[in-house]
This record gives C-alpha cells, structure tokens and sequence, in this order.
C-alpha cells in the first residue's frame, strides 16, 4: 500500500475521527479516568509492539515486560544521573535508544528458538532484567524502584503543578500524538516489504529461507522493532504511573501484556490497543471491587481463551459477519 | 574452605526440591506439550495444605506420621487440583496454538494463587515441627540438619521411582510413546485422552509434593510457587525437553549454583542463574540432554 492509497483508504477516516475524537476528551472526563485512558494507551502501544511479533512474525515472548521495564527505567535513570537532561525531548529519544540496544541483545539471544522455546527463553532473559534491577538497587532503588519526577517539556518546567494536572493537561495531547505517530509508523511497517517478510517467514520458515530471505536476521530484525515500541510505552507510562518499580520486569506483567493483547484480539491490527485500554478498565474495576480480583482476573482469562479465542475486536467482527450475512437471508 | 561440604550439600538439598518441581513440570510439557504456569500455584496449593495440616493437627501424635500425612495430603489435593484443571479446561486446549495454551495456565495460575487466598487468607502458616524434632547431625565439625537429608533421600528417590515407572512399566512406556509422536501413539490405540489426564495429574502432585516439603524449613505465605517455578524453567531449558537424566543435572546446576551464589556473592545470586542458562542456551540450544 503508497502513501496516496493509504490516505484514500477508510481505514485512514476512522482513524482521523478518532484522534479528533480524542483531543478534546481530556476535557469532559474526570482527571482519573484521563489517567486511566493515558495507562491504556501507553500499554496499548506496548501491545502494538508486542503484536508485531506475534501476530506478524508469529513468536510468542513471554519477557515484554522486561523492555517495557527497560523503557521505563531509563526515565528513572536519567532522573537520577542526568538531572539537567530531565526534559522529555531527551528523555523519549533516550527511551528509544536503550531500549533498541537491550531489545538488541535480547533478541540476538532469543531469535535462535522458535515456539515454546522462544516463549521460555524470553521469560528468562526477562527474569535476568528483573534480578538485575531488583539486586543492583544502589543504581536501580531495588526493589522500591525510582519516583518519576514530572519533566520539564519543550522549555517549560512543571515542576510546581500537581501530576494529575500535568498528566491532563499538556501530557494529554503529547502522548495523544505520539500515539498517532506510533499507530501510523506501526501501520507502515505492518504493510511494507519488511512487514510482508515477516509474515512470510510466520506463515512458512523454510520456503521463506529458500526464496532467500535470512530469517533469523529478519527475526532480530522485528525483535528489535518491536521492543522500541514496548520500550517507548513503558518510558510514557513511567510519566502516569509516577513511579517505576522491578515488577514491570516481572513475567507476570509480561503475562499481562499477553493478556490484553489476546483479549482486544491479536488477529486485528488494533485488537491490542483495544485490549489494552480495556484491560487497563477492567483490572482497576476488579481491583476496586473485590479483595480477590486475582482470582476474578484469572477466571475470565479463562473464559476468554475458552469462549472467546478471537478476542474482543475478533468477536465483534464474527457478529457483525453473522448479522450481515443474516440480514441478507431474510432480503433474499 | 571447611564450608565447601556444607555447600556442596546445601546445594544437594536446593536440588533436591528443584528437581521434583521441574520433574512434574518436565512431563507436563513431554507428554502433552504444555508449558504449565501454574506448575508453581500447584507447589503453593501442597504447601498450604501440609502447612495447615502439620501445624494444626499437631497435637501429641507423632511428627513424622504428621509429616507423613501432610506430604500424602498435598500430593492427593495437588493432584486433583490439577485433575480438575485439564479436565474441566486444558483439555480443549491441545489442538490450539501456543498462545492459548499459555495464556490458559497463566489464567488458572492467576485463579489458583487467588483461591488460595480466599481459603487461607493473607496470612504466613508456620509449621516447623518436623524440623526442629528431627534434629541434626554433626557433619566434618558442622552442626547438619536431619530434615534436609531426609528431604534429599525422598526426592531423590521420588524421581528414582518416576524413571522406573516410566522406563520399566507398560504406563510408562506409553506416556514416553505419546510424548515422541502423539498421532502414531494415538494410531496404536492409545487412549491420549486419559493419558493427558494422568500426566497431569501427576505432575500436579509432584508440584504438591515439593510444595509440602520445604513446608518445615519456610513458612508457607502467598506467592511461595513463583521462585520455584522460574528455577523449574531454568532447568527444563538447561536439561532439555522430557529429559529425566537432563532435570537432575539441570536441577544440580540450578542448586549448586544457588547454594555456592548465596554463599559467596548474594547480590547476583539469581541473574547469576539465568546467566549460566543463558549461556547454556546460546551455546546449545536444545538443551544438555535435548533432542532437536
């Protein structure tokens, strides 16, 4: 798909509605739920890049959470080392880079496997992230992890304004943007060249190689790709969260990125975003309304995979299928 | 130096519990091809209920009927939890990719940590009783605890046990069959149905087993299982696929490492571990004792 055609197509309307949509909302909600939406979408691109390698290269990583960690770290990091570049022109182009050079590493060591093995590796390698910055804590805070001052961003400095005031003020639309860009940028990649070798390589390893494509470093390639998406999203949720703490390295939360991807439906490009913003909904809801949200997280987990496989976004798609083709019937 | 032995057998008894999770994990995955995260709720569910046991009903009967009890129970709960769970929802899952699969354990991993919590409650259960009554033994000049060397002779014979039921049994044979070439096993009039159950359930138990051991030494508190669980992947990917031989040597490296890590350099005691898997994986990627 050029340019003049991707711009024709309805798929460019809808999303231009909803970013117009979306600029004015931080307007109408409350701070809280502009803090919430914000965490969804800065998962959400988590999840976008997360996808890339599932849905589009067909490995399942088990060790996201680690990037995003890594992403997220580095605010802290440079918060604490590098005070006088606590600006988020910096700090964004920082996130990208470290986390391009561990999701460098990472990937190097995890594209040799596929499958299960791949799903394994990456969660051990994720937990070697996570020991490090648990145990390295005269650098990293340990287990009480690093407080997320509030940046100064484009010359201006917050340090005196409240976060939430912050967050839905001038944060809002920056991160608004930013997520066009990534959705944008994700979209190209997904139908450009590169995209089509990945998924040629998902859907037939061998013939792929026989054509001639080097797979393992088409592999990396993605790998790396999609970490600096997961990375960028954890250094934008540092911002909202306010604080970074080892868990995010953790695989459970990397299990979590697993979840909301599948639950907003992997097979659909934007089923993460979706899956993200609602699981982000639907885990404060939980953890609000009963003491054993875990167990409620964990049945309809359950459920999902059992009744739902496709995911939300897959599931209103086969609706709508059905309704059509019903409605059809009954005319003819 | 004179430590050394007192590591060396530290390390022995960490392996100890590290191969009898991993051993369950090790046949989840060889049979059924499932890599099952709540391996480490399972390890939780037989501590909780040995610990309950032992430190409740404790009340004049012998100790070591107690303890025989609680590690009976914590098998049998275990196991049929784990019955359960492939009955009621990992049995859909076989002919589903990979993501279902895992994402469906990490579900019922979510929902069993959960139902501990609400049966248990928050709070820590302490039941060192066996420990303390079977006192120690003088080791080359240090003071040795009983309890490890017992724990280390029931482990290790746990999966002395495992090899000959599966390596000398028609079960056993079977199971080994399902997990080469599922299709071919089921074409010789295999039932793979009840088969995945039992592999389940068994490997549930050995999990409740671990789980209920190491009850003496650490008070039994919510997310007890998830340690465990990651050093039981460490060693499956250190030992290979359905690997006995490769479990125990995994499940050596594993101990010994921690033993001597802790020993020597605490901090990095842990990314210590996932280094040497790391570079265990770099070097050979299936895995010591793994086949391609």
């Amino acid at each position: 798909m050029d340019v003049k055609s991707a711009i024709r197509s309805p798929k460019a309307f809808v999303y231009l509605a909803v970013f117009v949509l979306l600029l004015p909302l931080a307007n109408f909600l409350s701070p809280y739920q502009v803090m919430l939406l914000e965490a969804g979408i800065t998962l959400g691109i988590s999840a976008l890049g997360f996808n890339l390698l599932l849905r589009y290269t067909g490995l399942l990583s088990f060790g996201h959470g680690a990037l995003f960690a890594v992403g997220a770290y580095t605010v802290g990091m440079m918060y604490k080392y590098f005070p006088a570049l606590y600006s988020i022109e910096i700090l964004i182009p920082a996130s990208i880079i470290v986390s391009m050079i561990v999701a460098g590493i990472f990937g190097y060591i995890c594209v040799r496997h596929t499958f299960i093995f791949f799903a394994i590796i990456t969660m051990a390698v994720s937990m070697v992230i996570f020991t490090l910055l648990l145990k390295f804590y005269h650098f990293t805070g340990g287990s009480d992890g690093i407080h997320i001052e509030l940046p100064t961003m484009l010359g201006t400095s917050y340090t005196g304004i409240k976060r939430f005031e912050f967050l839905s003020g001038p944060y809002y639309y920056f991160l608004i943007c930013i997520f066009a860009v990534c959705v944008i940028v994700m979209q190209g990649i997904v139908n450009s060249p590169f995209g089509k070798t990945l998924q040629s390589i998902r859907d037939n390893e061998v013939r792929a190689e026989m054509v001639g494509i080097r797979v393992k470093r088409y592999r990396w390639y993605a790998f790396l790709v999609s970490g600096i998406f997961t990375g960028l999203g954890g250094a934008l949720y540092s911002f909202i969260n306010g604080h970074v703490t080892p868990e995010l390295a953790e695989w459970i939360f990397s299990g979590e990125i697993v979840f909301m991807t599948l639950l907003g439906g992997f097979m659909i490009f934007e089923g993460p975003i979706i899956g993200a913003i609602l699981f982000t909904y639907l885990q404060l809801y939980l953890t609000s309304w009963t003491e054993y949200w875990q167990f409620a997280m964990g049945v309809i987990l359950i459920l999902l995979v059992l009744l739902l496989p496709q995911g939300i976004s897959g599931g209103v798609a086969d609706l709508y299928r059905k309704l059509k083709k019903s409605k059809t019937r009954e005319i003819s | 130096m004179e430590y050394v032995l007192i590591y060396i057998l530290n390390g022995l008894y960490f392996t100890s519990f590290v191969f009898l999770t991993s051993l369950g994990l090790n046949i989840i995955l060889g049979v059924m091809g499932i890599l099952n995260l709540a391996h480490g709720a399972l390890y939780a569910i037989g501590a909780f209920v040995a610990a309950w046991l032992i430190g409740s009903m404790f009340a004049g009967m012998s100790v070591l009927l107690i303890l025989a009890g609680g590690l009976v129970a914590a098998i049998g709960i275990a196991g049929a939890c784990g019955l359960l769970m492939e009955i009621s929802f990992i049995r859909p899952m076989y002919n589903r990719t990979l993501e279902y699969q895992l994402l469906i354990t990490f579900g019922a991993m979510l929902a069993v940590e959960g139902l501990i919590k609400m049966i248990w409650g928050g709070q820590s259960y302490y039941a060192s009783a066996p420990f303390v009554s079977m006192g120690s033994i003088e080791i080359v000049g240090s003071v040795y605890p009983v309890y490890f060397i017992f724990a280390m002779v029931l482990s290790f014979a746990t999966g002395f046990g495992l090899w000959l039921l599966l390596s000398k049994t028609r079960l056993g044979i079977m199971l080994r069959a399902i997990s080469m070439d599922r299709e071919m096993a089921q074409a010789m009039g295999i039932r793979i149905k009840w088969f995945n159950t039992l592999a389940f359930a068994l490997g549930a138990g050995l999990a409740g087993l671990a789980g209920a051991l190491i009850i003496p030494t650490t008070p039994a508190t919510l997310g007890i299982g998830m340690d465990p669980l990651i050093r039981a992947f460490i060693v499956v990917v250190i030992g290979g696929l359905g690997s006995l031989r490769g479990a125990l040597l995994g499940s050596l490296i594993v101990g010994e490492t921690r033993s001597f890590g802790v020993a020597y350099f605490p901090e990095i005691e842990l990314p210590l571990l996932f280094l040497v898997a790391v570079v265990i994986l770099v070097v050979k990627p299936e895995g010591l004792f793994g086949s391609k």
